[in-house]
């Protein structure tokens, strides 16, 4: 696999991305002992949530999920590793497991895809992301009320963090990496300088996608800024892609994608949640009526990569697929670099 | 012009696009400790707070990019650089705009690279210590993704000559962009700008010399931009400050006519080019661009006659000195009342007709408030700010209005909107701030206060002559007797648009409930910014036909897709999911018993404690404010509004508590009990446990569930009576809000909505911590199963600790008809105050009631939707008919009624 592979493919066609792995996970109402395996089995901190543990305790579980995501049409399969970082992973003391986290995560990952193209060989080629969460500290923001300066993260610290768990997923097999549901832009920029920084190393470079998460209909990321801002603040990564997702269902993403397919010299992707939380935050957006609104974005030719976030399942990315496959991609040289 | 020019691309929260269409970009200075003695005296004395004021004000006077240096030998300037710029990310309206690192030390650079999330300059590397530093510098920077100042310097030192500064720049130039792949448009050059008239003849050509380079690198170095520092070129004329400042307009002036697009300028020390008297001017052209060489000694001579005559500093209180209209414009904007009765008086003798006030400078200054909170740059609580200076303003001018009315006959407004809380329901804050923001837009607010049966509301909009009716509800049964006005505002042929909000309504509720029962407009409205585009479009002439079809039209699909959806989900009969109930093991199950059993009651409760268990979330949201306590108070976009409005919240909350505003009741209990027929719960009078005294029921969720998943009823935590195990239920009452009528009616009389909505705000968070901190010493004392608890008030707030305390009309147990039970058993009404309405909202509002369940096992979830099978069994075991029941349970059926 290439980078040249997955340029063409994208100026193509539309590529999928696959759906929400929490809800699916939910489905399964795991106990505190599928979290476990023997290295984890006298942990003496609480495991059931961790979902980047099943990977290896439970990759059954995990490769059904990746499975039935492909099987809906998903071009791009994300791993099951949001949380595979030292500085997540410290809330269940469990910053040792990281490497097999990621390694473990990538490589289910792989295993549900290559079985797929074997099961599949007139398929066009499928592909593992391998998934970088934001972690759960800002690197831009204070969380002492009296004390603003103060930092609980520093960016050494994350782009440490970020650089293992890069290392795991690519051993692992990932063939891209995503860097995803970004709130603090300082912090993709410590992934951003951690990943140049392997690729430099390794002399091995994979197309590298971000996505950032705009919090609310002020229309901005947690830390504060603008879509435009965020797109000149990653700019400078060697970037496959740039979206958005998360935080916000498809018709109100509309706007800030729109800046992005306007200005943006990478793929635009999107995967927004199935809709907006309801009283039990419960995500209620049914497959046809995501499909409905995504196709909004397909009109107007704002995207080259879909998916979904938070509450979608195989039926959305089916649902999207259908329709995706219907409308051309956005173009990229209309983008004035 | 004829060269090729590039898009630096900069950002701090909002983007800095230089390119060909955009004008000179300012870079503040004031922030560099080597220019600025006042800057390098705050840092040196940790006066961080004051030194961030030195940046806002460069912010505020037009900086676009803003310069940090941290240079000085007594200073740890690594520290200060990371500490200023965190300090500096917290202050939105600085870190909108992007950040210049500025060092000749590239591990403070690199320190400061690592502290900025939008795109900055590094200012500055160059070749001074030779290609492999400079590349390596420049690799990072790449890395970090910055743009950067590349200085005319080598390893021979500074370029002074023309030759020497553009050979610099293009063997510069060309190594960034042919090894190293640098994104030239992000390269920056700074060519030195150097003093003149200095009388050493080699800097005479330096002026010149600085703007031949500028040009030639603009026209050979393709996307690159230039820079500089412009106060060094008058370095000579320290001290007159009329030489210099015409010296650096007219260097500007050529310089940007050669191609500088940005630079380091103190807009303070800088002359309109136009406002440079003739022969100044010509002087100082005469030395920059070298034309005579006498051009030193004429300039020192007129320096010489304008000495001491520098300008005076602007001072604050600036906005006074606006015409009238700007005055009370920017009053209401700021919230600022000192001056609004003496600028209303100035307006009204200018305007002569009192009402032409209201509708001129008033009306206009409200549409900016209304413009900026439509777009976001106002916040709500900013918003009643500006409401009560224009009702201050509205109130001074009333008697004028009455006198001129007695002459003329009444006028009309934007329109009159009737508003009330329905029937049953005590809750009115959401319709207050409704009200505030409607009335700030000119509308006539007719507010007939709470529990307000239909016919009232009726009669009032006849009366009135309204032209919209909004009802507000927040508890479930109000969405019913929403429906009832609806039905009995078509039954008496009312045509006027109708409004729903409100906590429990939902777009989809009006669209499936009430929008069938009228065929007038009903509209939900989902908050505060949403009411006023409702309103005008419902009231224009043209828009209204075209808005009010096109709703009935979104409602009409919104039913059908509900009724289509609906289908698909599945359900199972009672009967199963009683067998798949919660399982708890009761033989291994530990029961605690409680220490009191038996009923209790706390009089006038401390105040000062239960605040200590005060959820601030919530609080926000009430002042439409989203984030959690206490990040939203470094938000970046609404911290400083945040951060005040907890500020005011806590004053008034020390005065509440100081002067005993408010007093607090509660009523407990803790009773044996256990369940028969799966899901009613028996509380016996004694532990003999023969005598039963009250019967509570809970309903089943009766979604289909995935395998393992059971369906709970909240009587799956108390032991079953066959388990023979002897369990307990508690239940609770709590009450912050008695005495607060003479203090909101204090606040409503003085016009001040702001603090009115205050205290209601603060009353809900007071009983809400009541129950939090009662929860607490029942589970730690008079229950006692958690004697060993200690979890502070954040882990409080996420519910760390064993046990729950569900409330009725709460999503485990919707049905509100268990409340008078609870208070009959309770006693609670005699000892706390709390009567229920005919809706069983509590009043005072400001009450919270529910039961105990001890369980390690239990847990708070929702009910879900219930099957006709179940709510026949539920009313019969309650001893109520069906038909009631479904209305109680109304938004919780599978089915239609």
């Amino acid at each position: 696999m290439t980078k040249a592979d997955i340029r063409s493919e994208l100026s193509k066609r539309i590529l999928i991305l696959d759906g929400a792995m929490g809800t699916m996970i939910q489905r399964y109402s795991l106990e505190e002992e599928d979290f476990r395996n023997d290295k984890l089995k006298d942990h003496d901190h609480p495991l059931k949530g961790n979902n980047d543990l099943l990977s290896f305790t439970r990759p059954d579980v995990i490769k059904a999920i990746h499975t039935e995501y492909l099987a809906a049409g998903a071009d791009i399969i994300e791993t099951n590793t949001f949380s595979g970082t030292t500085i997540a992973q410290a809330d269940y003391r469990l910053e040792h497991m990281v490497y097999d986290i990621n390694y473990y995560g990538a490589k289910v990952a792989r295993e549900a895809v290559d079985e797929f193209m074997k099961k599949n060989p007139g398929s066009p080629q499928r592909y593992v992301a391998g998934a970088i969460g934001p972690t759960n500290r800002t690197a831009s923001i204070s969380p002492d009320v009296n004390d603003p300066g103060y930092r609980a993260v520093t960016f050494d610290e994350l782009a440490k963090a970020y650089k293992d768990q890069a290392i795991g997923l690519l051993e692992g097999g990932a063939d891209l990496l995503l860097v995803e549901t970004i709130f603090d832009t300082l912090n993709s920029k410590a992934a951003i300088y951690a990943i140049m920084e392997l690729f430099e190393e390794t002399g091995k470079e994979v197309p590298l996608m971000v996505s950032a998460t705009i919090t609310d209909a002020s229309g901005r990321t947690l830390s504060g800024q603008t879509t435009e801002a965020f797109l000149i603040s990653v700019s400078h990564g060697p970037l496959l892609s740039v979206g958005l997702n998360c935080a916000l269902g498809a018709k109100e993403l509309r706007p800030y994608l729109q800046v992005l397919a306007k200005e943006a010299p990478f793929f635009v992707s999107a995967y927004p949640n199935a809709g907006l939380p309801n009283e039990f935050g419960q995500y209620d957006e049914t497959p046809a009526q995501m499909a409905e609104q995504i196709k909004v974005f397909l009109e107007e030719g704002l995207v080259n990569i879909l998916g979904g976030c938070c509450g979608s399942t195989p039926d959305h990315i089916r649902a999207m697929a259908e329709v995706a496959a219907k409308f051309a991609p956005r173009k990229l040289e209309e983008v004035e670099a | 012009m004829s060269y090729k020019i590039g898009k630096l691309k900069l950002s701090g929260l909002e983007p800095l696009i230089v390119d060909r269409d955009s004008i000179f970009v300012n870079i503040g200075e004031r922030t560099n400790v080597t220019g600025s003695a006042k800057f390098l005296r705050l840092i040196k004395e940790n006066k961080y707070e004051e030194a961030i004021e030195v940046a806002l004000d460069q912010v505020r006077g037009g900086a676009q990019v803003i310069d940090v240096n941290m240079d000085e030998g007594m200073l740890d300037s690594e520290a200060a650089m990371v500490r200023y710029l965190n300090l500096l990310a917290s202050e939105p309206e600085i870190s909108r705009v992007p950040v210049m690192v500025d060092s000749s030390k590239w591990h403070v650079i690199e320190a400061g690279l690592k502290c900025i999330q939008g795109k900055g300059i590094v200012n500055s590397i160059s070749l001074k210590a030779g290609e492999k530093e400079y590349l390596e510098q420049a690799r990072k920077i790449k890395k970090y993704g910055a743009a950067v100042v590349v200085m005319a310097f080598d390893e021979d030192g500074q370029a002074d000559t023309y030759d020497r500064r553009i050979s610099i720049c293009e063997r510069s130039y060309r190594l960034l962009v042919d090894k190293l792949d640098f994104n030239p448009n992000d390269i920056i050059f700074d060519p030195n700008i150097f003093p003149v008239a200095t009388g050493i003849d080699e800097h005479k050509n330096y002026a010149l010399d600085f703007f031949r380079a500028t040009r030639w690198i603009r026209e050979n170095l393709p996307g690159a931009h230039v820079s500089g520092g412009v106060s060094n070129v008058s370095f000579s004329f320290r001290g007159n400050n009329t030489v210099r400042e015409a010296m650096h307009s007219v260097f500007l002036y050529y310089a940007i006519k050669e191609g500088m697009d940005m630079g380091i300028v103190n807009p303070a020390m800088l002359e309109v080019y136009e406002n440079i008297p003739k022969d100044l001017l010509e002087r100082v052209e005469d030395v920059l661009l070298n034309r005579r060489d006498d051009a030193t000694e004429r300039l020192l001579e007129y320096a010489d006659r304008v000495k001491g005559t520098d300008k005076v500093q602007v001072k604050d209180l600036e906005w006074r000195k606006g015409t009238v209209e700007e005055r009370l414009t920017y009053a209401l904007v700021k919230g600022e009342i000192e001056f609004i009765d003496a600028d209303t008086e100035e307006a009204r003798q200018k305007y002569v007709i009192p009402l032409k006030v209201i509708e001129g400078p008033l009306m206009a200054g409200m549409n900016v408030v209304g413009d900026l909170f439509g777009v976001g740059k106002m916040f709500l609580p900013q918003v009643v700010k500006s409401a009560r200076v224009m009702k201050k303003s509205v109130a001074y001018l009333m008697p004028f209005l009455e006198e001129e009315k007695a002459k003329n006959g009444d006028q009309r407004n934007a329109g009159k909107i009737l508003m009330a809380t329905v029937k049953g329901d005590v809750h009115d804050i959401g319709k207050n701030i409704v009200g505030v923001v409607l009335a700030c837009n000119n509308y006539d607010i007719v507010d007939i206060g709470v529990m307000v049966p239909a016919a009232k509301i009726l009669e009032t909009a006849i009366r009135e002559k309204v032209d919209i009716i909004g009802l507000s509800g927040l508890i479930t049964p109000s969405l019913d007797e929403m429906v009832t006005v609806a039905k009995e505002m078509e039954r008496a042929g009312f045509k006027i648009p109708l409004l729903i909000g409100g906590a429990t309504t939902s777009r989809i509720h009006t669209a499936v409930k009430i929008d069938p029962n009228y065929s007038g407009a009903v509209i939900h409205v989902l908050d505060a910014s949403k009411g006023v585009p409702v309103a005008s479009k419902l009231l224009s002439d043209d828009a209204s036909e075209g808005f009010v079809k096109e709703i009935k039209a979104e409602y009409t699909q919104l039913r059908e897709d509900y009724a289509n959806k609906r289908e698909d989900k599945n359900y199972v009969t009672y009967k199963e999911a009683c067998a798949n109930k919660y399982a708890v093991d009761w033989d291994a199950a530990k029961i605690v018993t409680p220490k009191q059993l038996g009923t209790y009651s706390l009089n006038d409760f401390s105040l000062a404690e239960i605040r200590e268990y005060i959820d601030w979330t919530p609080f926000f949201q009430t002042w439409m404010l989203k984030g959690k306590y206490p990040k939203i108070l470094k938000d970046p976009v609404i911290g400083v509004e945040a951060t005040k409005l907890y500020a005011d919240a806590n004053a008034l909350l020390d005065k509440v508590i100081a002067e005993k505003w408010l007093t607090a009741h509660a009523a407990y209990g803790l009773y044996p009990a256990s369940v028969v027929n799966d899901d009613t719960v028996e509380v016996y009078t004694n532990e003999s446990r023969t005598e039963v005294t009250k019967k509570f029921h809970f309903l089943r969720q009766q979604g289909k569930k995935g395998k393992d998943v059971p369906n709970i009823s909240l009587a799956d935590f108390i032991a079953p009576k066959e388990s023979g195990k002897k369990d307990y239920i508690g239940m609770f009452a709590v009450t912050a809000g008695m005495g607060i009528e003479p203090h909101l009616e204090r606040f409503e009389k003085d016009h001040d909505d702001y603090n009115s909505i205050m205290l209601k705000a603060i009353a809900d968070r007071l009983a809400e911590a009541f129950a939090e901190c009662l929860h607490a010493k029942v589970r730690r004392e008079y229950w006692g199963y958690a004697s060993n608890e200690t979890l502070d008030n954040e882990e409080l707030i996420k519910e760390s600790y064993d046990g729950i305390r569900p409330a009725p009309g709460y999503p485990a147990c919707p049905d509100h008809t268990e409340k008078p039970d609870l208070f009959k058993l309770l006693d609670a009404t005699k000892t706390t105050g709390i009567i229920l309405t005919e809706s069983m909202a509590m009043y005072p509002a400001s009450s919270v009631s529910g039961f105990y369940f001890a369980s390690p096992d239990a847990k708070y979830f929702g009910l879900g939707k219930v099957a006709k099978d179940q709510v026949e069994v539920y009313a019969n075991r309650k001893n109520m008919n069906l038909s009631t029941m479904e209305k109680w349970l109304a938004p919780n059926l599978t089915y239609d009624v």
